[in-house]
């Protein structure tokens, strides 16, 4: 059974589906990517493997025991750790210091008596940001205020790690470093569960990539099939006129007539 | 039978007038997301305002009640909309909330100054007309109210979901950036909502002054009932609001009826608001985390433990030599002035640092002061005990609200400050009404500080000690958690913090040295009572806790001195008392924005000067050391260089901003 | 050549210290619709916000029909004839749909008017106009976020990210709207990170990447480099 098993979720905000029915696993050693167009609900999805938005439907199981009611800080405390689309970097501390939290966050209160300084720096360094170690962190570039979420979050030693968009923000040999990096996290049976815009990157690492449009998942997979499937060509690229298969609307004259029971059961009584 | 039909009537009548104070709360709060912890204060100037037209110029009565209603109080609302709580909606909780309640102070003190005390009647509309229903007697003027209740009821009807502004009021609740781009104006809806809800505030303070007398604090305390009556519709709500403020005024009218006239159950009336909303609140469901908040705060530096140490060493002994030289009473006015520092530096640690407020500080105060005289046990073993049923109180305080955010946290602060000042201060076991206990002075060791002198030293003692407590845990990895809980609930909660048994604690540790402060301070006097402890002392130590700077010591030790000084100060110029006042609670609404006070400002000034000095002084230094041991200059620390050159006070819209979009950034 | 409608010249913004548009040259000639593409994190949403008064830029200028609109608000362009649609749902979710429509109206246009317009294309949104418009569908609500553009009459539109989260069809029919609306002489400009759909009913388009216009022609030329900057060579 894979490490996170996301079954059947269903995220609804008043009439609009957020996710539709998506299914999918993340497993330990392994780099999952999930795609999509803006707006198709893969952060969502990430709201609801940590907690922060529950599912209107479906499950998640996490280590084969279903979390659905675990508060979001047991999650992390079992090990699903998360960055941030919207970076949520303790704007007020230092970038060490933001490590440090999570540090004292994970080690519980005996570990502040220890000093932890040298595993933050260490940490800090392998992302590749320890010049800014004594920055404020709202004063840093983008794309290190990410790195550092991501330090932040090796710091609680994650079994499942959920990254948004870690790569926006970086250059390119930043990418190609970050891309390595992955890699050996994976290595070290870390399970990664991954966002991500840049193609280049998701090609290059991922294991397995799960494209989800709309809501749904559309199609899974490996790197190559995926990216030679239609469906996901037309998810990004919009689609041509001839293929008409997930017809909901159909086009009258101008006028849009809906197929009649469908959105009604969308709305709440 | 007749009688519990009469009561309900009754209950009826100020029910409806609750209902449309709460209307009007509910109405601002929901359109520009500030809660006007002042509304019940706006409802008071304004019925004294009316006063002032019917009686003292002479105005006819409908008249007065038109020119209050449709232009002293809409006139007010667009006011303090424009000037005063523009923007603060989208900024912290806490801000939003020690801004307003400088204008409650502030317009206490405006209403003590134009209005000396002196008793006025204010009498009910038509107060010779009335009709007997049975065995119940019914005046046009809880005619007149019920009726008001169903005009602003139909009248918030039409204009909310019938006329297009109403619908913009309603749509900026969603999005003003949007309605915006609608071509709408979210500040002329926010004007408005203020204005009418201003309008409000004034109509119920009107109608209710018969009942509750023309009084400036039983007035403003209003707010306390509107409030609860808004929290059943989750202050978003209007009927679900009217529905609660009728419940209100049921409940309390069945206590007059039913409930015994003397001992403990007669205190229980004034406090059915407070009751009614802990009920409910205890019952509201789990606050969902919010991603994509915005934080991030410059706050006054943290000095290192050294410099700590050398100023509290130079504190404690300028206090030796003033206390040598003061005047015996002036001697306990420093003690005073400890007690106060103290517990701002509790609120240093809760509203500074972790970015809570608390309207209740000085009431954990007492309860620490009531602890330590009834334990009689004047030694330090009894001085913790104090403070740690202090802080148990403050958990018990926080447990209700655990699961809710930062503005219901606050509101029943306030509610759990009235209570105890109502109802739990003055009952038997107690301090009883009007009643003192007596309270020996500590014992250190076996030796009794029975001096003057050495006790208020030692209390300064305490204060130092205290600061160097609170700057240990700022550097150590608490501070950086409450930092961090701060500026992102959502990344500690990920990160694996449970947030809300951290919060209870972190009230806990405030309460608790609010009441070692209140143990001391009872040692000192040698005799408290509750009216050592009015809730209304709360508020003024926020305020000036704010005004000084709540993020350092150093504000709250200023913070403290200051609040000493202004009763003195009040009573060496008593027709000047109620401008003082006025001037503390407007002072916090023009500084409220900035949490690190005039403190910060006198660091800033000292540090420029230093800069100033300095090179000279260094180079002069440079070449008697030999070579190798130069020290840095400045002798800032680590924890002070970030700080130093990006030292911009909050308020300062560009800085808000960065924080805002580094988060907005994809 | 006539004034252009919208001419963005050498425009930079920034959040906090952070650059987000690194000079931006931009026209939209007057009657023309124009595609702007680009991937996620290019800047395009912040010149939205910018172009329609929701942001201040650091440096630059902005013309509106050759206005220097620089420190206007958002609601005064609004008013004068710029309608912004921006990404995401751009309606009221706890207004009715009838309600929402109401406050289209102070666009300029009367409020039967604007009705008349809106439930003309969208007989839907007649059927619902009496349910929150947070309980429309997806493609609903953005019927309901285009019915402004329909009924104001905008001197230009800014349209971002239309086809976020919603169904191909839906977003083809969305598009069709768009069309109509051009016909009637509307400039538009229309933001998009994924392109085929937005460029089939454009006259130019551009590609925006790293805060700065790197590519601009006819839709023809730019799909192919859309290609190679969206899925990176892959596709």
């Amino acid at each position: 059974m894979a490490l996170l098993d996301v079954d059947d979720v269903v995220v609804r905000f008043g009439g609009v589906t957020a996710v539709n029915e998506a299914s999918f696993t993340a497993d330990s050693g392994l780099i999952t990517g999930l795609i999509g167009p803006n707006g198709a609900g893969k952060t969502t999805c990430f709201n609801v493997i940590t907690g922060l938005q529950k599912p209107t439907r479906g499950k998640v199981t996490y280590r084969g025991r279903n979390i659905n009611h675990w508060p979001v800080h047991k999650r992390a405390g079992h090990g699903i750790g998360r960055t941030f689309q919207r970076l949520e970097a303790f704007g007020s501390l230092t970038v060490r210091d933001n490590v440090r939290v999570a540090h004292d966050i994970h080690g519980g209160v005996l570990s502040w008596l220890r000093p932890s300084a040298a595993n933050v720096d260490a940490l800090l360094d392998r992302v590749g940001i320890a010049e800014y170690a004594g920055e404020r962190a709202d004063s840093i570039p983008t794309g290190t205020a990410r790195l550092l979420e991501l330090a932040r979050c090796l710091a609680s030693d994650p079994k499942l790690l959920l990254l948004d968009e870690p790569s926006s923000g970086l250059d390119e040999a930043e990418t190609d470093a970050f891309g390595e990096l992955l890699k050996d996290l994976a290595g070290e049976g870390c399970a990664v569960l991954m966002v991500e815009h840049d193609m280049d990157l998701v090609m290059s690492v991922c294991d397995e990539i799960h494209v989800l449009d709309f809501g749904q998942i559309i199609a899974s997979g490996q790197p190559a099939g995926v990216r030679a499937d239609p469906r996901v060509q037309r998810a990004y690229l919009g689609y041509s006129e001839t293929d008409g298969d997930t017809a909901v609307i159909e086009p009258v004259t101008g006028q849009v007539a809906a197929t009649g029971g469908q959105h009604r059961a969308e709305v709440p009584s | 039978m007749g009688s519990l039909f009469a009561f309900t009537l009754l209950g009826l009548f100020t029910g409806a007038a609750y209902a449309i104070m709460a209307s009007g709360l509910v109405l601002t709060y929901t359109t520009t997301r500030v809660f006007n912890i002042a509304h019940g204060a706006f409802g008071m100037v304004l019925a004294y305002t009316f006063w002032d037209f019917t009686q003292r110029q002479g105005l006819p009565t409908l008249l007065s009640l038109l020119l209050v209603l449709g232009v002293v109080a809409p006139a007010i609302g667009w006011f303090v909309q424009r000037f005063v709580t523009r923007g603060l909606g989208e900024g912290p909780v806490s801000v939003a909330l020690v801004v307003t309640v400088g204008l409650l102070v502030g317009l206490i003190g405006l209403a003590q100054q134009i209005w000396p005390p002196e008793p006025r009647v204010l009498l009910p509309f038509y107060p010779e007309t009335g009709w007997q229903m049975g065995d119940t007697y019914i005046t046009a003027h809880h005619l007149i109210t019920i009726l008001c209740s169903i005009v602003v009821a139909g009248g918030l009807y039409v204009l909310l979901n019938r006329t297009r502004i109403g619908t913009a009021m309603r749509a900026s609740v969603d999005n003003p950036e949007l309605l915006k781009l609608f071509g709408g104006k979210p500040d002329t809806v926010a004007a408005l909502s203020w204005a009418v809800g201003m309008s409000l505030a004034a109509l119920g303070g009107i109608l209710l002054t018969p009942v509750v007398n023309l009084d400036y604090y039983a007035l403003t305390l209003l707010v306390i009932n509107a409030y609860a009556a808004a929290m059943l519709g989750r202050l978003k709500s209007l009927p679900l609001t009217f529905a609660g403020a009728m419940t209100l005024g049921i409940l309390e009218s069945w206590a007059v009826a039913y409930l015994p006239t003397d001992g403990f159950w007669s205190t229980v009336r004034p406090v059915i608001p407070a009751l009614f909303l802990f009920a409910i609140v205890v019952a509201m469901p789990q606050a969902q985390l919010r991603i994509g908040q915005v934080k991030g705060i410059v706050a006054a530096p943290v000095p290192g433990l050294g410099k700590s140490v050398g100023w509290g060493a130079a504190l404690l002994l300028f206090a030796l030599l003033v206390i040598n030289v003061a005047a015996p009473n002036q001697v306990l006015l420093i003690g005073t002035a400890a007690t106060y520092a103290m517990v701002m530096l509790s609120l240093v640690l809760l509203t500074g640092y972790g970015g809570h407020v608390s309207l209740a500080q000085f009431t954990f105060a007492g309860v620490g002061a009531l602890a330590y005289a009834k334990l009689d046990e004047p030694n330090l073993l009894g001085l913790a005990l104090s403070a740690l049923i202090a802080a148990g109180v403050g958990a018990l305080v926080a447990l209700p609200v655990l699961r809710l955010t930062g503005l219901y946290l606050a509101l029943s602060t306030m509610a759990f400050a009235v209570l105890m000042d109502k109802m739990i201060f003055q009952a038997e076991f107690a301090f009883k009404f009007n009643g003192t206990l007596q309270t020996e002075r500590l014992s250190v060791l076996g030796f009794q500080i029975a001096e003057d002198t050495s006790y208020v030293w030692f209390m300064v003692l305490a204060f130092v000690l205290l600061a160097l407590l609170v700057l240990v845990l700022r550097r150590g990895a608490l501070g950086r958690l409450l930092i961090a809980m701060r500026d992102s609930p959502s990344a500690c909660g990920t990160l694996g913090l449970d947030m809300r048994w951290f919060r209870v604690g972190l009230f806990a540790l405030s309460a608790g040295i609010a009441g070692l402060a209140g143990g001391l301070f009872a040692g000192l006097r040698g005799s408290v009572g509750a009216a050592d402890f009015l809730y209304f002392q709360s508020l003024l130590v926020l305020l000036l806790a704010v005004v000084f700077g709540v993020t350092s010591v150093t504000g709250a030790l200023l913070g403290g001195t200051a609040l000493m000084l202004l009763p003195e100060w009040q009573a060496s110029a008593p027709e000047l008392a109620g401008l003082l006042f006025a001037i503390l609670g407007f002072g916090a609404v023009l500084l409220g924005r900035d949490p690190n006070g005039l403190a910060n400002h006198m660091f800033k000034g000292s540090r420029w000067g230093w800069a100033r000095l300095a090179p000279s002084f260094d180079e002069k230094l440079g070449a008697l050391l030999p070579r190798g041991i130069r020290r840095p200059r400045a002798g800032l620390d680590e924890n002070d260089r970030y700080d130093e050159d990006k030292l911009v006070p909050i308020a300062d819209p560009a800085d808000v901003e960065t924080t805002m979009v580094i988060k907005g950034v994809r | 050549m006539s004034v252009p409608i919208l001419e963005v010249v050498d425009l930079h913004a920034a959040y906090g210290r952070i650059e987000v548009l690194r000079g931006v040259d931009l026209a939209v000639p007057k009657g023309a619709v124009m595609a702007l593409l680009g991937p996620n994190g290019a800047g395009k949403s912040t010149l939205v916000k910018v172009i329609s008064g929701q942001k201040e830029q650091t440096s630059g200028d902005i013309h509106l029909a050759g206005v220097n609109v620089r420190h206007r608000r958002s609601d005064e362009l609004a008013r004068v004839g710029l309608c912004t649609i921006p990404e995401g749902r751009s309606v009221f979710p706890n207004l009715t749909v009838q309600e929402n429509l109401t406050l289209m109206s102070y666009a300029g246009v009367p409020t039967p008017a604007i009705l008349d317009t809106a439930f003309g294309y969208f007989p839907r949104l007649h059927e619902r106009r009496h349910q929150l418009a947070g309980t429309l569908s997806g493609g609903e609500q953005q019927m309901l976020a285009m019915s402004r553009a329909l009924a104001s009459d905008p001197a230009l539109l800014l349209l971002d990210e239309l086809s976020m989260g919603l169904a191909p069809l839906i977003v083809d029919e969305l598009y069709d709207t768009v069309a109509r609306i051009a016909q009637s002489g509307v400039s538009i400009l229309c933001i998009e990170q994924f392109a085929r759909t937005a460029l089939r009913v454009s006259d130019y388009a551009a590609v925006m990447s790293g805060g700065r216009i790197v590519a601009s022609g006819e839709p023809g030329e730019i799909l192919d480099t859309m290609a190679d900057v969206i899925l990176g060579g892959a596709a």
